[in-house]
């Protein structure tokens, strides 16, 4: 019903006797919607490398990851929040809000730096996933609300947008932005790093199987003795961390807390793990796909400020008629897999 | 106490609460006029009314049509792309003539309504992506018209933004004339049932033999028509095309309207004098803590708090 099936590797698969096993049709529907994202993301770099002598070099490549890290890791927590069904449209102004507190903080040192964000973002996470969990209110305007309300709460910090905090390029945290190892950028290593530990929980603990679970089907999860509003509650403050986290990473890197940063990256954030075939009705999804999601998306855009002569507001039509197409695509798959069956 | 009392002491009290959620957004507004007469000063004058009425009047007919979006289970997020779309389209079109730059400015309106409405009805994509996709493109597309304000020198604008009738500006007469309109099509048609017994569930309302695809599309496309009219109100009244901002956090204080008149977002009602209400509520409230030196930023946090508190109440009427 809920295209759970995907998720299962087909040696796993319970097949009857009487049954045949999946059909080819089927299984290829399940291919596209899995790997579909990936497909397109080895097209677009092929023909970006035959279009663009400037694409395949290292600079360009390196400059793709590096500002491919921030969103990834904010699409980390967001898939987690759309596997069990829910959304997070506050995940922009935490993003920002993250980067102007560790700006600040980093004043008092590199912990502060990287705990305040944290802490703030968390907490406005968790508030998040209260309301939704235990007062059932709606995810997305308990986001929305938020969004307005971070948004507010970073002004308010910055005397208006007035100020812009400055970071220190000397102390460590600047590092954490700025440094390289083996040539490529420190945040991409922690992005790395955190998709891997964050593939293992998804797929592998009993929390990713609660995630999971309350995103297939809620009553049953709670039937089988699932905690569900604990489970929903985690999700939504896992995302307020991520975004803190990218936010102060970001500010790391730029060596400021730059107020205006984060408008609409819900929606790049959406994008990329719906592009990545997680499905937005839950139940379904993997992390690796966002990656791959958000990998397109940046080289898109990267093919876009390529040709040059458009202007970067083509990038947001050309988002949002590609989240369109993709949620269309999605929707089309699920019914037919949903009919072969 | 005997079981009967006691049984009258709860319904009393439901009664109360039921009240309460049902009139409360006219109270609020009543609180924050008083508090205003009370602690504000030049409060009270014709100018101060009539600023505070223009300054409503978009967001009222966004909420109208976000209404009735809620009213069918759906959510419309694209509306404030949608006023910059059909600013940029006004500005492009109005060496053209006034009438065609209207036209051409309602048509953007109309079509964006009708890629979000058969995403919704045709696809069957849930309606906040479908229209965050909007939401996004949409004002994508609004900046690759017009890449930059510009301004608006034309006599009819002029006249729309800034003339009135009896002291009545013309902004605020079509709100009100749009908010009639709205409630009577909610109320007394038959597209207006149809409608609340979408929200109320689709799949009864399918197996009744209702045209649910044709109605779900005529709400977005109504939802879309409304925004652009807003937007082409607010161009007209800043007398200026502005995609970058025209807009923006609009679908936030449309909903707040709509929530906070008493619609629940779980469908099937729809509350057209309490959306009004509502939309005159967080302008009253934006207006008191601006009045009052609080910074912009408060404003968005204090409107934050309204929303999930309007939700949570709205959430206790679904319990009943």
């Amino acid at each position: 019903m809920n295209g759970t099936i995907a998720e299962v590797p087909a040696g796993e698969k319970q097949v009857f006797p009487e049954e045949r096993g999946p059909g080819r049709g089927e299984r290829l529907s399940a291919l596209a919607q899995q790997h579909g994202a990936l497909l397109t993301l080895v097209v677009a770099v092929v023909v970006a490398s035959l279009c663009f002598d400037t694409f395949l070099t290292g600079d360009n490549l390196e400059g793709m990851a590096l500002s491919s890290s921030f969103l990834a890791v904010v699409a980390l927590g967001m898939t987690f929040v759309i596997v069990t069904g829910g959304i997070d449209l506050s995940v922009g102004s935490l993003f920002a809000l993250g980067g102007v507190l560790a700006a600040w903080g980093s004043r008092y040192g590199t912990a502060v730096a990287l705990l305040l964000p944290l802490a703030v973002c968390g907490l406005i996470g968790l508030v998040n996933g209260l309301l939704i969990a235990r007062a059932r209110l709606a995810p997305f305007i308990v986001t929305l609300a938020s969004m307005l309300g971070a948004r507010g709460l970073l002004l308010a910090v910055t005397d208006e947008g007035a100020n812009t905090y400055l970071v220190d390029k000397s102390t460590w945290f600047t590092h954490l932005g700025q440094s390289k190892l083996l040539g490529v950028g420190v945040p991409v290593w922690i992005t790395v790093a955190l998709f891997l530990l964050g593939g293992v929980a998804l797929r592998r603990s009993r929390f990713g199987q609660y995630v999971y679970a309350v995103g297939g089907n809620e009553d049953a999860a709670a039937l089988m003795g699932v905690p569900v509003a604990r489970t929903k509650s985690y999700v939504y403050t896992l995302s307020g961390l991520c975004a803190g986290l990218a936010g102060a990473l970001n500010a790391a890197w730029l060596a400021s807390g730059v107020t205006i940063l984060g408008n609409g990256m819900e929606l790049d954030a959406i994008s990329a793990v719906v592009i990545g075939g997680t499905l937005l009705s839950g139940g379904a999804g993997f992390l690796s796909g966002s990656l791959v999601g958000v990998l397109l998306l940046k080289v898109i855009q990267n093919i876009i400020n390529q040709i040059g002569s458009l202007d970067s507001s083509y990038q947001q039509v050309v988002s949002g008629a590609f989240l369109a197409v993709v949620v269309i695509a999605q929707t089309w798959l699920a019914r037919r897999r949903r009919r072969m069956r | 106490m005997t079981e009967l009392t006691l049984r009258a002491t709860l319904a009393d009290r439901q009664r109360l609460r039921h009240l309460l959620q049902e009139y409360g957004v006219y109270a609020g507004v009543v609180v924050l006029l008083l508090v205003n007469i009370a602690f504000t000063p030049h409060f009270l004058s014709t100018e101060n009314f009539r600023t505070q009425a223009v300054q409503v009047a978009p967001i009222v007919i966004v909420a109208l049509g976000m209404a009735l979006a809620i009213g069918t289970e759906g959510v419309d997020l694209s509306v404030g792309a949608v006023m910059a779309l059909a600013t940029s389209l006004l500005s492009l079109y109005l060496g053209y003539g006034l009438v065609v730059a209207l036209l051409m400015a309602a048509l953007g309106g109309v079509l964006a309504g009708l890629a979000s409405g058969a995403l919704v009805a045709f696809v069957g994509v849930q309606p906040i992506v479908a229209t965050l996709a909007l939401m996004v493109g949409g004002r994508g597309l609004a900046l690759v018209l017009l890449p930059q304000l510009k301004d608006v020198r034309n006599s009819g604008m002029n006249t729309l933004g800034t003339g009135s009738v009896l002291g009545i500006p013309y902004l605020v007469i079509i709100a009100a004339v749009l908010a009639v309109v709205v409630a009577f099509v909610v109320r007394r048609t038959t597209f207006g049932r149809q409608l609340l017994a979408i929200g109320d569930s689709r799949a009864a309302a399918k197996l009744a033999g209702l045209p649910v695809r044709r109605v779900l599309v005529i709400v977005y496309v109504v939802s879309g028509l409304l925004a652009a009219v807003a937007g082409i109100l607010a161009t007209a009244r800043l007398q200026a095309s502005d995609p970058t901002s025209l807009g923006t956090l609009m679908e936030l204080s449309a909903i707040t309207a709509v929530v906070v008149g008493g619609t629940p977002l779980s469908g099937g009602r729809v509350r057209i004098g309490g959306t009004v209400a509502g939309a005159v509520l967080i302008q009253l409230l934006t207006a008191t803590l601006i009045k009052h030196d609080l910074p912009p930023s408060w404003t968005q946090i204090a409107q934050a708090v309204v929303i999930v508190l309007a939700v949570y109440a709205a959430r206790e009427r679904g319990k009943r």
